[in-house]
């Protein structure tokens, strides 16, 4: 039991130096919460009049997938920029452990974002339920478990932030069916399993691989 | 367009796709070769040398 | 290794397949009663898209055991599976497109759960080979392609359900095929299509294969000469 106290304690040590980190520089938070307030006021311009409720809601979960690439193209950029990804490589602790820490710091920032955007969104177009929030909880836990693993094939590409939305895009259809499904249908439970499911499938499948994806 | 010729066409897609195939594996043959004579007169030189 | 070469005689056999059947598939086989002609479309678009998942599956199979097993040869396996994947996918859109037309006198239904499907995995495919040529070569670049081909299978069949579960709400004009009551010679002649079809993808996989390993050898080559 004490190895899994050990990679506990690493998980929480990563995710605890990110937010720090993040803290202390304010570049990439900030930016996420102007950006998807920006958006939403951009899609009260670029909808007409008439619109229904349903499509603007389809139009919140672009807001939030965009946001949340702005965040993870930011993702590894400490550790690309100090040169620190070696050195975590080279340490101790489970390369799994690395990716798990980081997909909870961006977490902790798309919440932040989700915190600001869910209630603007409320204001500005249509009331939001449980449901629906419920649907966004489980969509960004898909987004952060599948784009901080892309998010580190991108630092090792040449392309880096172009390349992040073209990866990412196809893998975020799913989430993007199953936060709006869960926000607009009646059978939002239905939304909600499947979500559930895509978190289940590809966070074991980021967990497992993420060591082949950083080592040199 | 009438059914039958849009079977034609879609037919005649799959068999221009195979042939674009061809005709861009046949692009990479010559090449291929080309690499090759270039890497036996180096190899030649080599050993007229040594 | 290539003293028992089997290419020219597969390679002879596909086409000798591939010419049966499309006898078949446009001469032999009855007319669909209720399609008319356009139906003879599907006895090589269902082949091609079921090739094109199988090619998908070989690609993630290959960079499985390139991530337990290890070895280059199976980085350009999996890479050459992927791409016939790709190549079967794109045909798959577009004879698909030309059956909509035909069928419904669209080019495109986003109703057709088959068509949708095809589309997302191509984008995901496509960004493969965006990721492949964007990392430079060597052993990370083989791990990193392994991993996102892996994603791949893992998404086909994540993707497939949220296509019928965004039906739900989408709403789409749903155009509707009768399922095809196939007689005996229209499975026949499916089953020697699929059978072309599939021979055609492992031809085309062997070739580009050569093709890649010979590029790697003289690459080697060169460096040691010069």
């Amino acid at each position: 039991m004490s190895s899994l106290t050990l990679y506990a304690s690493d998980v929480a040590a990563l995710m605890r130096k990110d937010l720090r980190l993040e803290l202390r520089a304010r570049d990439t938070l900030p930016a996420m919460l102007l950006f998807v307030l920006s958006t939403l006021v951009v899609f009260h311009f670029a909808l007409p009049t008439g619109t229904s409720d349903d499509a603007a809601y389809g139009l919140l979960w672009i807001a939030i997938v965009f946001t949340a690439l702005l965040g993870l193209a930011r993702a590894w950029a400490p550790e690309r920029e100090g040169g620190a990804l070696d050195g975590l490589v080279l340490a101790p602790c489970d390369r799994s452990a690395i990716w798990l820490g980081k997909t909870l710091a961006v977490f902790v920032f798309l919440t932040a974002a989700e915190l600001v955007a869910l209630p603007a969104f409320a204001l500005f177009f249509a009331p939001v339920d449980l449901v629906a929030i419920a649907g966004v909880v489980l969509a960004s836990v898909g987004i952060c478990a599948v784009g901080s693993l892309l998010a580190a094939m991108a630092a090792a590409s040449r392309g880096r932030e172009v390349i992040l939305p073209l990866l990412f895009l196809p893998l975020a259809i799913p989430l993007i069916v199953g936060g709006v499904g869960a926000g607009i249908s009646p059978q939002g439970a239905t939304y909600l399993s499947f979500l559930a499911l895509y978190d289940l499938i590809f966070a074991i499948l980021a967990w497992a691989t993420f060591e082949y994806v950083i080592t040199e | 367009m009438s059914q039958g010729q849009y079977v034609a066409l879609a037919y005649g897609v799959v068999f221009v796709f195979v042939l674009l195939w061809v005709a861009i594996i046949a692009a990479k043959l010559a090449r291929l070769e080309r690499e090759t004579d270039e890497l036996a007169n180096l190899a030649r030189e080599r050993s007229v040398d040594g | 290794m290539s003293s028992r070469n089997n290419l020219p005689v597969l390679a002879f056999a596909t086409t000798a397949l591939l010419g049966i059947a499309v006898v078949l598939a446009l001469l032999v086989a009855p007319e669909d009663v209720d399609q008319g002609v356009s139906q003879r479309i599907f006895y090589f678009h269902v082949p091609i898209a079921l090739t094109a998942y199988l090619c998908f599956g070989l690609g993630a199979w290959k960079a499985l055991r390139l991530l337990s097993v290890g070895g280059e040869r199976r980085d350009l396996e999996s890479y050459t599976w992927i791409h016939q994947g790709t190549i079967f996918g794109a045909l798959t859109l577009i004879t698909g497109s030309i059956w909509a037309k035909a069928s419904w006198g669209v080019w495109w239904s986003w109703g057709s759960n088959q068509l949708v499907l095809f589309l997302v995995l191509f984008l995901f495919y496509c960004a493969y080979f965006m990721l492949r040529f964007s990392v430079d070569e060597g052993a990370r670049r083989e791990r990193i392609c392994a991993v996102y081909a892996l994603f791949g299978v893992a998404l086909i069949p994540v993707s497939f359900f949220a296509i019928r579960l965004a039906s739900d709400f989408i709403h789409p004009t749903v155009f509707t095929r009768e399922g095809p009551q196939m007689t005996g010679t229209m499975f026949g002649s499916f089953l020697v299509c699929w059978a072309g079809i599939t021979l055609l993808a492992y031809v085309m996989y062997r070739i580009e294969l050569v093709g890649k390993r010979t590029d790697a050898n003289l690459r080697e080559l060169r460096e040691a000469l010069s």
